[in-house]
């Protein structure tokens, strides 16, 4: 075991085209005042700029002509998405179904499926959130007691799940459900279910964070019909789709620049002439950035080519959220203000958004420690 | 994808013979003996009859033509195996001044005529010199040893002043990535050389500790079976794994003019890692890999030596830092971008 390589990718003249025509379009979202940088741009909810995104064309870019999309290459995608994160664009409308809600329809949806939500997803108007997460199963995912059972046409779901984001939000969520036996595994009779929130049978209540945002909701499920043709893939296979889509979750670029505005900001407070501690601390930061992001393309090549790599993903999520996290801690040695949300100042505004946003960093979408584990694995400890 | 297909096979042949030659070649032995300041003469002949130190020159000069993030690699190779010899800069010297000699080369960076710290400066035939003026090459019978001494991994560093030699220009695509300084161009190259072998030698210290803690039992039950070992070692392979990405992604850019940029930012990061990955190693491998004993400490120790030479983390980070604040925030994304997106070249420069 010597360790992991990223390879380079080279990125075809479409990915740049699409980075001009990006930086276009938010330019002009920004110069008629519809959209200010957020911290925190991929849980900043704004339908309204995910419908304008749409209809622009930058949501499934990489999906078939059939289902909306322009059968781009995965890099394309890469190159639209941190362009509006390092922009500090709101992005959490269509973030989920885009990355990861979409593929997986694609992948092991039905006909159905995938003529009525993909093209919708691509236009901006239909939304995702992924229900996973349950109050007695956190990282222990495979402990989900949410249940479908089988019934004409198609199933009725009976339990609640936490920690949903956007459900209050959104147009249907993912559920995972157990539809079996567990199995020696603890991996087997799960199932994923796509499911409309608007259906009878579901209550969602919000959840307020610890930053007052509401992102996060309960879902309670009380015999919610699904029909048949909204399960994705066999049933029992929940456990392999879920691990599946981890790679696209865990290795993306929003994983190291949900706070770039703070970056961005630190630089323009330190200024041009910065003392040896600001320019010393920058430098590295920088370095780290530089490095996260190579990774987070050379995986998206290599997702590309249709492999799954999972423990690379989680190297870069692991690395990416601890960077997202130290960056606060760095701009407080380096600059006497503090953070402040009400006074309008760009700093000061940004120190707070992301310091209260970041606890939150390395824990959604695998926490650390099941990262730390699965990295583990990967070098032959486990 | 990156390269084509004859280029990636002649490369995957060279690396493949390298590392048996490097593997059987050096020998505990040999290392403890390396340790003492001796340079490795028939050792020298071994990995220079391999062609090694032609990897980065290219075919029409007499080289080996390698693409450079290959030739970075061999690099990296070196230092998964602790080579105690001057490779790097042979390497470098060969490309920089288009010559096919095998003799071994020193780089020396001057800015008051004193060449501070060249590795194996008694030894070499023939050493680069990079000052405020531009370079000069300056054979062995034209410097003079002011003193001698080791770097902590035990290796020759050298104090020497020149005399005489001849100039070299700078290739043009180096000088324009320094802003025609040429200490900077060639602390640069030094730095990614540094770098790849910090690299391999963090692949090296993971390897070594994740076969103690799956073998080493305390407790009734392996290292590897406790959680807190399992999270250290994950963080040391997130590390390494970061060092080898960012050093190739500088590779690829030999021949470039975001060249400088790319080196700094992989010196920068691979040394963060080193300390980080040398500190993991021995607490996993506890007391016995802190003795002269153990093999640990020939990697662990040079990880320490070299991310400082040619300019350490911490200084590389702040001349980075000074570009990024000079520039402004509203330059910080499109810097990023072109510090790490690749550009691979239909044909080498």
């Amino acid at each position: 075991m010597l360790g992991f390589d990223f390879d380079g990718v080279r990125f075809p003249p479409a990915a740049e085209e699409a980075r001009t025509r990006i930086r276009a379009f938010l330019e002009a979202e920004h110069a008629a005042g519809r959209i200010v940088p957020h911290r925190g741009t991929w849980s900043t909810f704004d339908a309204g700029f995910t419908r304008r995104l749409g209809e622009a064309g930058f949501i499934g870019v990489t999906w078939p002509k059939a289902y909306g999309g322009q059968e781009a290459s995965s890099l394309v995608r890469f190159v639209i998405t941190e362009e509006m994160l390092a922009a500090g664009a709101p992005c959490a409308a269509h973030w989920v179904a885009d990355r990861q809600s979409g593929p997986q329809i694609l992948k092991h949806g039905t006909e159905r499926a995938k003529q009525v939500i993909l093209p919708a997803i691509c236009r901006g108007e239909c939304t995702f959130g992924i229900g996973m997460s349950e109050p007695g199963s956190g990282s222990d995912l495979a402990s989900v007691r949410t249940r479908a059972t089988r019934i004409d046409d198609g199933w009725r779901i009976d339990g609640q799940k936490i920690w949903t984001t956007n459900a209050h939000n959104v147009t249907y969520l993912i559920v995972l459900a157990r539809t079996g036996e567990a199995g020696p595994s603890r991996h087997e009779g799960l199932t994923q279910f796509i499911v409309k929130v608007d259906s009878p049978g579901i209550e969602v209540r919000g959840i307020q964070d610890m930053a007052g945002n509401h992102e996060f909701n309960e879902v309670f499920f009380d015999g919610c019909f699904v029909p048949d043709d909204m399960m994705l893939g066999e049933e029992g296979s929940g456990w392999d789709l879920v691990t599946g889509e981890l790679a696209f979750e865990r290795s993306g670029p929003d994983r190291f620049l949900s706070d770039f505005q703070l970056f961005v900001a630190l630089v323009d407070k330190v200024g041009p002439t910065p003392g040896r501690m600001s320019a010393v601390e920058i430098g590295r930061m920088f370095s780290e950035l530089s490095a996260l992001r190579r990774m987070s393309t050379s995986i998206a090549g290599m997702l590309d080519e249709g492999a799954q790599p999972l423990v690379e993903a989680a190297i870069v999520k692991d690395l990416g959220t601890s960077f997202e996290q130290a960056l606060p801690e760095t701009a407080r040695r380096l600059v006497a203000e503090e953070a402040d949300r009400e006074t309008g100042e760009v700093y000061g505004e940004a120190l707070a958004e992301t310091m209260l946003r970041a606890p939150c960093f390395s824990l959604r979408g695998g926490t650390r420690e099941i990262l730390r584990g699965m990295i583990a694995r990967g070098i032959g400890l486990r | 994808m990156t390269l084509d297909h004859d280029q990636v096979e002649i490369a995957a042949i060279v690396e493949d013979q390298a590392d048996r030659l490097l593997r059987d070649a050096i020998t505990r032995e040999v290392l403890a003996a390396a340790d003492g300041g001796v340079f490795d003469a028939a050792l020298w002949q071994k990995v220079s009859e391999a062609g090694l130190p032609l990897a980065l020159l290219g075919e029409e000069a007499g080289g080996i033509g390698l693409a450079p993030r290959q030739a970075f690699r061999l690099l990296r190779l070196a230092g998964q195996h602790a080579l105690p010899l001057p490779l790097g800069e042979t390497m470098l010297f060969a490309a920089l001044s288009g010559t096919s000699g095998d003799a071994p080369a020193g780089l020396a960076l001057s800015a008051d005529g004193v060449l501070q710290r060249v590795a194996f400066g008694a030894d070499v035939a023939v050493v680069l010199l990079a000052e405020v003026g531009g370079w000069r090459v300056v054979p062995a019978s034209e410097l003079q040893v002011t003193s001698e001494g080791r770097n902590i991994a035990g290796a020759p560093r050298v104090t020497l002043t020149a005399t005489g030699g001849t100039s070299l220009l700078l290739p043009g695509w180096l000088a324009r990535s320094a802003g025609e300084d040429p200490v900077l161009a060639l602390r640069a190259c030094g730095a990614l050389a540094r770098a790849a072998g910090m690299a391999g030698a963090m692949r090296r210290v993971l390897a070594m500790a994740v076969d103690h803690a799956a073998t080493r039992v305390q407790f009734g039950r392996p290292l590897a079976r406790f959680q807190a070992i399992q999270h250290m070692l994950a963080a040391a392979a997130e590390e390494s794994a970061a060092a080898s990405a960012i050093v190739d992604s500088a590779a690829e850019a030999w021949g470039q003019e975001d060249f400088v940029m790319r080196a700094a930012v992989a010196k920068s990061r691979a040394g963060l890692a080193a300390g980080r990955v040398a500190a993991i190693g021995h607490q996993v491998h506890a007391a016995m890999g802190f003795t002269q004993e153990h093999d640990l400490h020939f990697f662990t120790r040079r990880l320490l030596s070299w991310r400082d030479e040619f300019g350490s983390d911490a200084e590389w980070d702040g001349w980075i830092g000074q570009r990024i604040c000079t520039a402004g925030g509203g330059a910080l994304w499109q810097t990023l971008i072109d510090a790490t997106t690749t550009v691979e070249r239909e044909a080498r420069a």
